[in-house]
Formats: structure tokens, C-alpha cells, sequence
């Protein structure tokens, strides 16, 4: 086995023993990246000297007698996330030379932890997209079929994680960008709970949503890094600390005896028997394929045979989630992206006479055709007239689908779904109509807008032709905060 | 429900976005249709739900206005990624 191949768990008792060293496994990653990044284009940008140099620094702690962690362990991390020194894009023309002059809090963390960057990936311009075809850098390539979308928005991360490119990547989930490319993939792509990782140096996209979270190779990983990322941080005021973590977990009562209890972890790492798992109807209905059905039912065995117990549960308002989705999401854009006016960063040059024709022209040619249609919708459903009908409307339906998941959380203590309707699809196969690619995130908008964490594991394959197989993912979502329980359910669907 | 061109052009200049006549033609169909979708939501009644902005029950969240100081290199990097003269950040005339 080469040692890009390695989990984080595996690759920790190499390096802590002396086995191995950090520059050995960065120059292992590297040397991949070498060799798969041009057909996968998982990767916009490679920061080879950068990242030996962390090694470098990181086996002196090795060295010193420094254990545990992510020091040592190399990464890539979604290029919509500042890296101080090191160009940060967002996968748009509008950044194309855009150097981040500070770390994302995430990124900060990460390098404290003495974690090595080793480069940034690819995603939809400014992560709008399910498929990584709106990225201005070209489409990110499924490692498992080079003719399919990796998903997106975080397909460089997902595909790079499949292609053993680095141990683990982080990616932003908005409304459901990590955990559909994880399952196109077949990786384990985690959503934490919204507030629980500060954003703080994630390029905003809707302020309301978005998220960071890893993508890896384990559960066990997943868990890993989310300790490194989570914690409250002065510059995101969304952002919650462990203490009110546990206070908000206390001051909701879980069904299960088990679970309502403070000390679950280890109890819930021994067995599952007696937790009780809602399957949605309305994610289970008869237009859903039959061969993702059978691939989802067999876990739901797997986890009855373990003793859980399984409930048809309710969320009848999930049906409007996309609706809701594409009104709030395309509101927030069309704030957020105002700050991209071609002063200060992202300037294309252009001789114009005013200054309103300068924004214009700037904005015009540097965005592309999916980060125009979005901005356009928030503007059209903010403006004048139609705040009401849309906006409003929007997050009133976000309310009921929040209860939704209240309702359902008084009954069972898990939800389990497909992440996706169906496996990869084959690059341009779906960008012809802007509304077909919306619906992508059927099955994964609802914990955004309902701030819950979710996690995306392997469910099996699904035949997408007669000689070729492809990977899903099912999802699993938990109550806000009880992202480390979710951990442990998961742990038990892959086993 | 259809938009119309002048519709679209309107949006455009609120957004500060040049769009060529093909663009704005393409937008006009598909931002229709994404709507017509949307209308969807008209079907539920919302008359006495409050709407949500933001998850979670944080108000008012505040912290000490700290200046972090950066050294001269740290200030002409993060400036340079803008057009430069005199030192200073070169933008269009306002008035």
C-alpha cells in the first residue's frame, strides 16, 4: 500500500511510532497528485514547496516527542477558503489572480494542529453547483469513471479523497456540497451542525447555510477532524463553543433513555440496540430507483439486525425544501457577491467611462453563467414588490420545515436517506437546464435549512450501465450538536 | 409566469451585471421556469409562521473591536490584489 492510500488513523500510528515520516507522506500525496490530477483536475492549484516545508517543520515535532492528531497528516482543503499566501479563486474568473492575504479559521487550526496543506480543489464558481461543470477551471472528473461529474460543489474534494490525492480534504456544505460529491465518490463526506465550525475566511455564499466540513476516507477520520475544527471563534459570530454546545444538548431530551443521557459515547460506540431511526416516507416514495432502494434497504438491515429500530416517520413539508432552498440561497448570493464590485480584488481591468459601467463590465465578464443566474433570482426575489411573496414566503416555509424535523425529532433519534436520487451522472449529461441540476439536492437541502449535521457514508454500488457500477451514499442526520453521536451510528452502517 | 426582456434588464442593473442579448433572452426563459417552480410555495399557508432567518438562538453576539497589526509585507500583499499607483489603490472617478 502506498502511503497516500493510508487512512488518518492508519497513518498516525506510522508516524507516531517513527515508521514513517511527514515529508514521506506529503511526498507520497504529492507524487500522486502528480500523476492523476491531469486527467481529474481535482486539484487548481499544487503548493509543492509550501507544503515540504510544513513536513519539514512537522517531523521536528515528531522528533521532539509531539503525538497525536493531525500533525503530520497532508490535506487539501476547497479553494473557496482563504490561504494565506496562496491564491484563492473560488473557481472564478472574477478571482483568477486573488491572493487570500489571511487563513480562514479552519486553515489556522489545521496548520496549528501542524496538519500540511498540500494545495487547493476545484469547485462550481463560487460552490454554486451540484457537479463542479460551473467551476471556470473545467469539470473535476469521478475518479471511478472519468466520463462522470465527481458532484459538487465540492467535487475536487471528493474525487481527491477517492483518488487517494491526500488523507482527508475539507469542503463547505451550503446545501448539500459536501455530502453529494461524498456519495458520488464513495467517500465520507460530514456536514456538522451550523454554527459548530466558524466560517470565519469561507467565501460567503449563503450566510444562512454554508457550512465547513471534511471529506475522508473513515468515519473514525471525520470525527478526527471535526475536533480540530470546531470551537467557538471570535470572528464568526455564528459560531458556538463547547460549552453551549453542551448546554443546548442538555436542554434537549432525546427518546431514547440511552441517548438522553450525558454520557453516551462510549455506551453508544458498544452497540446501537434500543436507538430508534426514522426513515422519511416522502424520501422513500415510489419514484425514488429501485437500485438505490435496494442498496439503502440493505443497510437498513444491517442496522435492524444490530438491534436499532426502524420508524416510518413524516416531514411533509420536505417537498417544498428545494423551493424554499432556491429562493433563500440566491437572496443571500446576490448580497454577498455585491462585495465583488472589481475594487480591491477581482479586477478584469476594463476601460470604462463610469463607475456604474466599470461594476457593470466587471461583473458582467467576470462572473459566469450560473453565479449570473443566481445573482439575478435574489435580486428579482429582494426587490421592490416581490420581498413578500418570495423571500418571506421562503423563510416561513424554512419554519415549517425546521418543525418538520422537530416533530420527527421527538419520535426517533436518527433520520436515515439517500443522499442522492442516483449515482453519478456523466459530465454534461445535466447542465442543460439550470432547474434539472436545482433538484439534485432533493434529499440534502433539509438539514441545511434546518442547521443539523449530516454525514454522507457509503452505501454500496448501482449499476449505471451494463459492464459499470458506480457508488451511493445514504445519509444520516442527527438533532443539532449531536454531530459526535451521529459519528457513532454511522461508524455502525459501514462496518 | 413569464418575465419580460425590460424585466430582466431591470434585474441586470440592479445587480450591476452586463448581460449580452443572448444572455439576457436565456436568463428570461430560465429564470422563468425556475420560478414557476418555486410557485409551489404558494400552495402552503404561512399566514401565522414567523419567518426564519438565521438557525439558532445567538443574539447579539459581540466581542472587543481589536486592531490586529500586520507587518509592511502583509499590507502590500493584501493591497496588491488590487490596481496600484502612488502607493495607494486606484479606483474610477465617483462624481
Amino acid at each position: 500500500m502506498n502511503l497516500n492510500e493510508l487512512t488518518i488513523k492508519a497513518a498516525r500510528i506510522k508516524l507516531d511510532k517513527g515508521e514513517i515520516g511527514a515529508q514521506d507522506l506529503t511526498r507520497a500525496c504529492l507524487l500522486a497528485i502528480e500523476e492523476k490530477n491531469k486527467e481529474l483536475n481535482a486539484c487548481l492549484l499544487v503548493s509543492q514547496r509550501e507544503a515540504m516545508l510544513e513536513a519539514k517543520a512537522a517531523d521536528k515535532r515528531l522528533v521532539a516527542g509531539e503525538k497525536g492528531g493531525l500533525l503530520g497528516i497532508p490535506y487539501l482543503c476547497k479553494d473557496n477558503l482563504m490561504t494565506k499566501g496562496l491564491k484563492t479563486t473560488a473557481a472564478s474568473k472574477m478571482l483568477v489572480d486573488y491572493i487570500a492575504s489571511y487563513d480562514a479559521t479552519a486553515i489556522a487550526q489545521l496548520k496549528k494542529a501542524g496538519a500540511i496543506l498540500l494545495g487547493k480543489t476545484n469547485l462550481d464558481e463560487f460552490a454554486h453547483g451540484a457537479s463542479t461543470e460551473t467551476s471556470a477551471f473545467g469539470v473535476t472528473k469521478n475518479p471511478h469513471d472519468l466520463s462522470r461529474v465527481a458532484g459538487g460543489s465540492s467535487g475536487g474534494s471528493a474525487a481527491a479523497v477517492a483518488a487517494n490525492l491526500c488523507l482527508f480534504a475539507l469542503g463547505s456544505d451550503t446545501g448539500g456540497s459536501i455530502r453529494q460529491p461524498a456519495s458520488f465518490c464513495g467517500v465520507i463526506g460530514f456536514k456538522p451542525s451550523y454554527g459548530l465550525v466558524s466560517r470565519f475566511g469561507l467565501l460567503s455564499m449563503t450566510s444562512s447555510t454554508d457550512v465547513i466540513g471534511p471529506l475522508t476516507k473513515t468515519v473514525a477520520d471525520a470525527k478526527t477532524v471535526l475536533d480540530f475544527l470546531s470551537g467557538g471563534d471570535q470572528r464568526d459570530a455564528t459560531s458556538v463553543s463547547y460549552n453551549y454546545v453542551a448546554e443546548m444538548k442538555k436542554a434537549l431530551p432525546r427518546v431514547s433513555p440511552r441517548l438522553a443521557k450525558t454520557a453516551t459515547e462510549k455506551d453508544l460506540k458498544k452497540s446501537i440496540k434500543g436507538l430508534k431511526i426514522g426513515l422519511p416516507q416522502e424520501y422513500f416514495a415510489t419514484d425514488l430507483a429501485p437500485d438505490i432502494k435496494k442498496v439503502i434497504d440493505e443497510k437498513i438491515k444491517m442496522l435492524k439486525d444490530q438491534g436499532a429500530q426502524l420508524v416510518d416517520i413524516s416531514l411533509p413539508y420536505s417537498k417544498y425544501g428545494i423551493s424554499a432552498y432556491y429562493i433563500i440561497t440566491p437572496c443571500e448570493i446576490s448580497s454577498n457577491l455585491a462585495r465583488f464590485d472589481g475594487i480591491g480584488w477581482g479586477n478584469v481591468q476594463v476601460k470604462t467611462n463610469s463607475l456604474q459601467d466599470f461594476y457593470q463590465v466587471n461583473r458582467g465578464l467576470g462572473f459566469g453563467d450560473e453565479t449570473k443566474r443566481r445573482i439575478m433570482l435574489g435580486t428579482y426575489a429582494l426587490s421592490a414588490g416581490y420581498y413578500d411573496a418570495y423571500y418571506k414566503k421562503a423563510q416561513a416555509v424554512r419554519t415549517l420545515i425546521i418543525a418538520d424535523f422537530n416533530q420527527a425529532f421527538s419520535k426517533v433519534d436518527f433520520i436515515l436517506t439517500p443522499t442522492s436520487p442516483h449515482a453519478a451522472f456523466k459530465i454534461g449529461e445535466q447542465n442543460n437546464d439550470p432547474l434539472t441540476m436545482y433538484l439534485e439536492d432533493v434529499f440534502v437541502t433539509g438539514a441545511s435549512l434546518a442547521g443539523l449535521p449530516a454525514i454522507s457514508v457509503p452505501a454500496g454500488e448501482v449499476p449505471v450501465s451494463d459492464d459499470k457500477n458506480m457508488p451511493v451514499g445514504l445519509q444520516l442526520l442527527a438533532p443539532r450538536f449531536f454531530d459526535k453521536e451521529l459519528f457513532y451510528l454511522a461508524q455502525k452502517v459501514v462496518k | 409566469m413569464k418575465l419580460k426582456t425590460e424585466e430582466i434588464k431591470h434585474i441586470a442593473k440592479l445587480a450591476r451585471l452586463q448581460l449580452s442579448e443572448a444572455e439576457i433572452e436565456k436568463y428570461q426563459k430560465e429564470l422563468s421556469s425556475i420560478l414557476d417552480y418555486i410557485a409551489t410555495l404558494k400552495k402552503v399557508d404561512t399566514e401565522k409562521i414567523d419567518p426564519t432567518a438565521q438557525i439558532g438562538e445567538l443574539r447579539d453576539v459581540l466581542r472587543t473591536d481589536e486592531v490586529f497589526s500586520w507587518d509592511k509585507k502583509e499590507i502590500e500583499e493584501a493591497l496588491n490584489n488590487s490596481e496600484r499607483e502612488k502607493g495607494g489603490i486606484k479606483v474610477k472617478r465617483v462624481l
